[in-house]
């Protein structure tokens, strides 16, 4: 106000000036010399690479004129339609969940004593390029248990509540007299006999992977009464197989392992190997086909396929958030210590409970900030690139492909300025809506 | 970003090695400095094995004295070390002064801001296959001298002297060259397993078995990187429908869609649609990238993730980032003959002169004799296609085998068939080729799905 007052003060000194002066008593001339570099600057740097690219983006790769072929490839590539389907997701998704958490975490460490150490640890991703954050989420989803953490994370609590089986690798062999029974279990392809013993071969398990139990396979003793017989690891280490079929001292029983008689499709005995590999069934079991179960050979767990097909868009959107959520938060936390506290105490002694106060008090009252937020996340998301360049393995990159990625591609992998410059026109014409919500609301913010 | 990967195999050997080899290649330079003290007339003191006792009479070369020459070439670190040696023998025995331009990929496009500058250097060694096709074509290249030509008459198959000619006229000598159909092993598995070397298909299927049996799986398949899955199959189509029909189907002369690729494509689902075959499965194998394809195999004690692995000679760069040593823990065979003979898929890089100079021509001459390839092969990581290299030159029997192979397929070698294709068929991540054949690892059943997915690609790629 006092600058105003100040560039008033000559006005009132020389008042036979003609209205070729503004109010602060500059030229028009003057104004637009001491703007020429900016606008120069803005120009060349922004209008008319926009420019460009609209008028590129109707010429073909070698630079002839397509009219709006380029656009009709952006819609029947299937490459570019995953991206335009992929970033309608997280336009979708990532700054509604980074909101939504951030507005969580801001209220509920608004609460605690610890609240600022805490807003400090969510905050501090913001602080990584999201580069290295995304070295860092390539690792963390990596398949392997023993190297990524998400999988590693998923194991252990899975391993708690179901344990793996001893013998997963464990397969008939060639020559075998196991047959694959479907859904991984493996059946004797001719009935057995009481009184003759069975030999049931496998292969697969390493020496050092065998349950702690094992030791020498041994023949069965055939037993008029009973259905004998041997489950055993048919091979040697460095030996091979020896002779085929028939347990040699070298080889293991595989100690505990589950055997069951089938007949017509029913289960009418069971039982479990010896240390030796050696079993005897009643003789009900006499005519039956003797079958491992498939719980014998379940496949160890190896937790979620995150960087498969599938899966890679929400866990890239995951790791998104990891370094988004932090911003949102303090914002909110911002926008949540302008709130007058006089309104909640209010609406807590006319009997509102916390949930109320939440829902109809503070995010009423926040909604602008949240806008904010939101809207700004949009635009950053829209033209997200980094993480999606480094996260997926190549195999999965096609399906976790974004429009600004693809631009990339486009222009440098298959050097289509062509398509390129479409696709820029499109994800420009994508912006434009975002930011003139953004341009209506501060100016409705500045009327107020 | 494709020929980034594969044709720059940075250091091929393990430091320790490199560190033996330089002194190797440092004693042997001392012994030829001695030697060629007298240049032209050294006709036989102690005969030593190394570098240049026998080979300065191998090759004459002019005398060049205050001549510069300027060579380019993608190389770094140990290999641009080794390279540097061989030019110091050439700087020593023809006086001319030689600069290294260290150049970077793709070295075409680093060429063309040399010529637009005016500075072209004397020399480029070209690692990609339609270098010297592009270098032609843009005139930048020159013909090999009489010289250099004589040279590569008496050292190289005429296999070799074909894929440095264009149009009949000789432009490239191949001085280093890359074996890329190799299976590497972890010999404790192997042991273990009783399993053996694989000559046939048959037996590579037998011997696949047997690691399995023995609960190791036996093939770790790099699947999220595409190229290592166009080379295995480059490598069963060379085999079973032979090197005439992988010329045609480089060119697209004959569809993808052909009986042939259906055979090659069911021969190789024998390996990756045996459940338990591939290390991780086909999913675990799809994010494998060709680094931990190379070092799960080699890690792991008893029970590593897989037994074996096939890529070409640069495998050994990985492995020496394990504890694992080439030749003991890690040992190699020819990638078993599917037809009646093994595949030879090769890679290498070309001299090509770019200056119609005498300085030139006497390095294509230089780089063309077994008396350049010595230095580097004492050196290791590095196969010679040149047939008058004496053998023993070779550091271990590992680096031995391997060039041994090469030379023996003689003139059924052929080029990698995705570096030949356009890029946007044979060489994009998430597209065309590679793309295909992911899908195929994936499922490898559908063996006329993939050949359906390649032609549609392949033709599109083809036609501009």
């Amino acid at each position: 106000m006092a600058s105003a007052n100040a560039g008033g003060t000559p006005d009132a000194v020389l008042p036979p000036v003609p209205n070729r002066k503004s109010v602060t008593g500059t030229r028009k001339g003057m104004a637009v010399l001491f703007l020429l570099p900016a606008l120069v600057l803005l120009g060349a740097l922004v209008l008319y690479p926009i420019g460009y690219s609209v008028f590129r983006s109707f010429f073909d790769k070698s630079g002839d004129f397509t009219a709006f072929g380029n656009y009709k490839t952006l819609f029947t590539d299937d490459t570019i339609l995953t991206a335009v389907k992929n970033n309608a997701i997280w336009v979708a998704v990532a700054p509604t969940l980074a909101t939504g958490l951030g507005l969580i975490f801001a209220v509920l460490t608004e609460r605690i004593r610890w609240g600022t150490a805490f807003k400090l640890v969510i905050f501090m991703p913001m602080a990584i390029s999201m580069l290295a954050a995304g070295i860092i989420f390539r690792l963390v989803y990596e398949s392997d248990p023993d190297r990524g953490v998400a999988n590693a994370v998923m194991v252990g609590v899975h391993d708690t509540f179901a344990e793996s089986s001893a013998f997963p690798q464990a397969h008939p062999s060639t020559e075998s007299p196991l047959k694959s029974a479907g859904g991984g279990a493996f059946i004797t392809r001719e009935p057995v006999s009481a009184g003759t013993p069975v030999v049931l071969p496998l292969t697969g398990v390493a020496p050092d992977n065998m349950p702690d139990g094992a030791e020498s396979a041994a023949a069965a003793k055939p037993d008029p009464d009973k259905v004998t017989g041997t489950a055993w690891q048919d091979f040697t280490r460095g030996e091979g197989r020896g002779k085929m079929n028939a347990p040699d001292k070298t080889e293991f029983g595989y100690a505990g392992i589950k055997v069951e008689a089938v007949k017509d499709g029913k289960v009418v005995a069971s039982t479990e190997a010896a240390g030796d590999g050696t079993f005897a069934l009643p003789e009900a079991a006499d005519g039956a086909q003797l079958r491992f179960p498939a719980s014998n050979f379940r496949e160890p767990y190896n937790g979620v396929d995150w960087l498969g097909p599938t899966l890679i868009t929400p866990a890239v959107i995951g790791s998104y958030l990891w370094i988004w959520v932090g911003f949102a938060m303090v914002l909110i936390a911002a926008g949540l210590a302008g709130v007058p506290r006089e309104l909640l105490e209010a609406a807590r002694v006319d009997g509102a409970n916390e949930w109320q106060v939440f829902r109809r008090i503070t995010v009423p009252i926040l909604a602008p900030v949240l806008a904010v937020v939101a809207v700004t996340l949009m635009i950053n998301v829209l033209k997200i690139f980094d993480l999606i360049f480094i996260i997926p393995p190549n195999s999965s990159k096609d399906d976790a492909n974004v429009l600004a990625l693809q631009l990339y591609n486009s222009a440098f992998l298959d050097k289509d300025a062509g398509v390129a410059s479409a696709i820029a026109v499109l994800l420009f014409l994508l912006v434009i809506p975002v930011m003139l919500f953004n341009v209506r609301r501060l100016r409705r913010e500045g009327r107020r | 970003m494709r020929s980034t990967l594969r044709t720059r195999r940075a250091p091929h050997h393990r430091r320790t090695t490199a560190k033996l080899a330089a002194a190797v290649v440092a004693s042997a330079l001392a012994l030829s400095v001695t030697a060629c003290g007298g240049d032209g007339d050294d006709d036989g003191d102690g005969g030593d094995k190394g570098g240049g006792k026998e080979s300065a009479a191998a090759v004459e070369l002019p005398k060049l004295d205050g001549q510069t020459v300027s060579v380019a070439a993608v190389w770094g670190g140990s290999e641009r070390k080794v390279f540097l040696k061989v030019l110091d023998e050439f700087e020593k025995r023809t006086g001319a002064k030689v600069t290294f331009v260290p150049a970077q990929d793709p070295i075409i496009s680093f060429l063309e801001s040399k010529v637009a500058g005016g500075q072209p250097p004397d020399v480029a060694m070209l690692p990609q296959v339609g270098a010297i096709d592009q270098a032609v074509q843009n005139k930048w290249a020159k013909p090999v001298g009489p010289e250099a030509q004589k040279q590569l008459e008496k050292n190289y198959a005429k296999g070799w002297q074909d894929l440095g000619a264009v149009d009949g006229k000789q432009y490239g000598v191949y001085f280093k060259a890359a074996n890329k159909s190799l299976v590497w092993y972890n010999t404790k598995v192997f042991e273990n397993a009783g399993a053996e070397e694989a000559k046939t298909w048959d037996d590579f299927v037998k011997t696949a078995q047997t690691v399995y049996d023995s609960g190791v799986p036996p093939v770790s398949v790099a699947g999220a990187d595409g190229w290592t899955l166009t080379d295995w199959f480059e490598n069963v189509y060379l085999s079973q429908a032979g090197p005439e029909k992988y010329d045609q189907l480089a060119k697209h002369e004959i569809k993808w869609t052909d009986a042939s690729v259906k055979e090659a494509l069911t021969t190789l689902g024998e390996i990756f649609g045996k459940k338990g075959f591939v290390a991780g499965g086909a999913n675990g194998a799809l994010q494998t990238e060709f680094p931990a394809s190379v070092k799960q195999t080699f890690t792991g004690g008893d029970q590593p993730k897989a037994g074996m692995v096939f890529e070409g000679d640069m495998v050994s760069l990985p492995i020496s980032e394990t504890k694992a040593e080439v030749g003991t823990d890690a040992k190699v065979f020819p990638f078993p003959a599917v037809g009646d003979e093994s595949p030879a898929v090769v890679g290498g890089d070309a001299a090509v002169a770019l200056k119609d100079n005498k300085g030139a021509q006497a390095l294509l001459t230089f780089l063309a004799s077994p008396d350049s390839a010595e230095i580097w092969a004492e050196a290791g990581g590095f196969v010679s296609p040149n047939k008058s290299l004496d053998m023993a030159a070779y550091p271990n029997d590992v680096q031995r085998d391997i060039a041994k192979a090469l030379i023996a397929a003689g003139d059924d070698i052929r080029f990698d068939m995705s570096d030949q294709a356009p890029q946007a068929f044979g060489g994009t991540p998430g597209k065309g080729e590679w793309k295909a054949l992911q899908d195929f690892l994936k499922n490898p059943k559908d063996v006329e799905a993939t050949q359906k997915a390649l032609e549609t690609s392949a033709a599109a790629a083809y036609k501009d």
